[in-house]
């Protein structure tokens, strides 16, 4: 029983891509980074659900829940 | 005028059990004069039971130390009547402030909740703790109670036996025998009992020193907790400015691993690193320097037959968090009565075990917390920095990422939670912060507090409730407090041991614990409460 959604959930999901790259635009490598592990953070609140959030770390090291 | 850790408190005396043909047993021996070996000895001795202390030196420490006293300390040291010049004398804080790099991020207020007689923290440094309680010794022994310090007094060996502890004691007029029925270790994290009996502390080492120094200054900063990630004046490291009383501060400033240890102490390389934090036209002295590195490790069991550990000893933590000086405290705590019991042979010595249990619960939860600071305070890898840095710029901007912000989790006190001394909580509707295993929290009784009342005894708290004022169970006497809610207009009492319940009896052990609860008196059941309190009954 996943919390997590694993389906397409994103309408419009060439345009969030393009957003996501866009967002990295002319940045280095350490701002990149920098700005990843915000994206991370904000989401990851946006979440909340603590087991959501285990199951996505868990489907992010690409394994098996 | 001397400063206090400058004046011998405790000189070496001859003791007449120098001069005896045979080593003198004593009940109880405790190793080390420190906070956590003088507040075992205190507590031994304001019950009664005879202690001797022994110490290799005779003053108290040098420097600061510990300098963070929590609110559950504070109220251990009220029950062994130290805790008023504590309060006196510390300064209390409640605004703390986070730095990155030049600017502030972010502050917060520790909002201490109403309706307890102490403060969430004070800042102290240990040398007067230690002072307090010294003279609270000699109050003691005026009283007649039987409680000695011996200076100048160290142990050279310690030898278990089956029914007691052999120690030889060297003394600047040579050596002696002396033995113990029961002897606690409080010496510290370098512990050379726990040496001499080969035994292990295992843990976590921090590749990291830190630079400790208290300062003498009139500056106007205020009486606030300011944390610094990676600040201009002390690059790519931390730094912490804390106020002490007396017009000291003390200042911690992050290292690293690759130092010259000796020469970073050095007074031509400390001041200009503290100008360049204070700015460079603040006037100050330096009163103690010192650059330590830390461990956060455990030794695996704190009892060992008759020789218990207690305070550094038996666990270290890093110093975020302040929870050295306040879990030792604790371990005394829990330590003290059952070991009255268990002398007086109205508990049997698996009682002792239960000390092991609880503490080491405790310790494990200061070790968690303390390393979770420390990862954060000195990140390991590249990502983990880019991480901590990610959640100290998110947090000027947005509330959701201050709590991830981790300058030290300030000790809060341990609840024994699966405690094999507690019975089931049978208090329906009742507050979870007051569900057994967990140390009673304050209320406000009119001109004096609840946990005045609380402790040294079992205590059976009565709130709207009927029950005897005093029960006997196999020599354990348990003595009521009937209150009812009208005596807390504030709704303190009710809103922390009442909950949704309409009534309730709690069994309050003698650290001011809770062991059992429900909504009304049971005469079967609280007799059953009370030996599993004790020991005397295993959890089914």
């Amino acid at each position: 029983m996943s919390a997590l959604i694993l389906t397409p959930n994103i309408a419009g999901a060439d345009d969030f891509y393009a957003d996501l790259l866009a967002a990295h635009e002319g940045l280095s490598k350490a701002e990149s980074d920098a700005l990843n592990a915000r994206l991370v953070l904000l989401l990851a609140n946006h979440i909340g659900d603590r087991a959501v959030l285990t199951e996505a770390l868990t489907a992010a090291a690409l394994k098996d829940a | 005028m001397k400063k206090i850790f400058e004046l011998p408190l405790y000189a070496y005396e001859r003791s007449p059990d120098q001069d005896t043909a045979h080593a003198i047993r004593h009940p109880v021996v405790v190793i080390g004069a420190g906070p956590i070996g003088l507040a075992a000895a205190i507590d031994l001795a304001q019950q009664d039971v005879p202690v001797v202390v022994l110490d290799e030196n005779d003053r108290v420490s040098f420097g600061s130390r510990a300098i963070c006293f929590a609110k559950r300390p504070l109220e251990i040291l009220d029950r062994l009547g130290c805790g008023q010049p504590m309060v006196d004398k510390g300064v209390e804080w409640e605004t703390g402030k986070v730095f990155f790099d030049e600017r502030q991020v972010y502050e917060f207020n520790l909002l201490p909740e109403e309706g307890h007689e102490r403060p969430a923290f004070i800042n102290l440094q240990q040398y007067y703790l230690e002072q307090y309680l010294v003279e609270r010794v000699r109050d003691l022994e005026a009283e007649g109670k039987p409680v000695e310090i011996r200076g100048g007094s160290k142990l050279l060996r310690v030898e278990a036996k089956d029914d007691h502890v052999a120690l030889l004691v060297d003394t600047p007029e040579g050596e002696y025998d002396l033995q113990a029925e029961w002897l606690i270790a409080c010496d510290g994290a370098g512990s050379p009992t726990r040496a001499m009996l080969g035994l292990d502390f295992v843990g976590r080492v921090f590749e990291d020193n830190f630079l400790i120094a208290d300062v003498v200054m009139e500056a106007d900063f205020p009486t606030e907790r300011w944390f610094w990630f990676d600040p201009p004046f002390n690059r790519g490291q931390s730094a912490l400015l804390h106020k002490q009383p007396d017009g000291v501060w003390r200042i911690d400033l992050q290292l690293g691993w690759d130092i010259d240890r000796d020469a970073e102490k050095k007074p031509e390389n400390v001041i200009p690193r503290l100008k360049a934090m204070l700015g460079e036209d603040v006037p100050f002295e330096l009163e103690w320097v010192s650059i330590y590195t830390f461990q956060c490790r455990r030794m695996e069991k704190f009892r060992h037959g008759r020789v218990i550990f207690a305070g550094d000893s038996a666990h270290q933590v890093s110093p975020f968090g302040a929870r050295g000086a306040n879990s030792g405290l604790q371990d005394t705590d829990n330590l003290i009565w059952k070991l009255k019991l268990v002398i007086e042979g109205k508990a049997p010595d698996r009682l002792l075990d239960s000390y092991d249990a609880e503490r080491v619960h405790g310790a494990d939860e200061n070790i968690l917390n303390s390393s979770r600071s420390t990862d954060f305070i000195t990140p390991k890898s590249e990502i983990s920095r880019i991480l901590r840095d990610a959640v100290l710029d998110l947090s000027e901007r947005h509330a959701f990422a201050r709590p991830l912000v981790n300058s030290g989790r300030l000790s809060v006190p341990c609840t024994y939670s699966g405690s094999p001394l507690n019975s089931a909580d049978a208090l329906t509707g009742g507050p979870a912060r007051t569900c057994p295993g967990s140390p009673c929290p304050d209320v406000p009784l009119g001109d004096s507090f609840l946990l005045r009342q609380l402790g040294d005894r079992f205590t059976l708290l009565t709130i709207d409730c009927d029950a005897p004022e005093e029960l006997v169970e196999d020599g354990i006497t348990v003595t009521r407090l009937a209150l009812s809610t009208s005596d807390d207009p504030t709704g303190a009492l009710a809103e922390r041991y009442l909950g949704d319940a309409g009534s309730a009896v709690y069994l309050i052990r003698p650290d001011q614990h809770v062991a059992a609860r429900r909504g009304d008196y049971h005469e079967d059941l609280m007799r059953t409460a009370i030996r599993r309190a004790t020991g005397k009954e295993s959890v089914e």
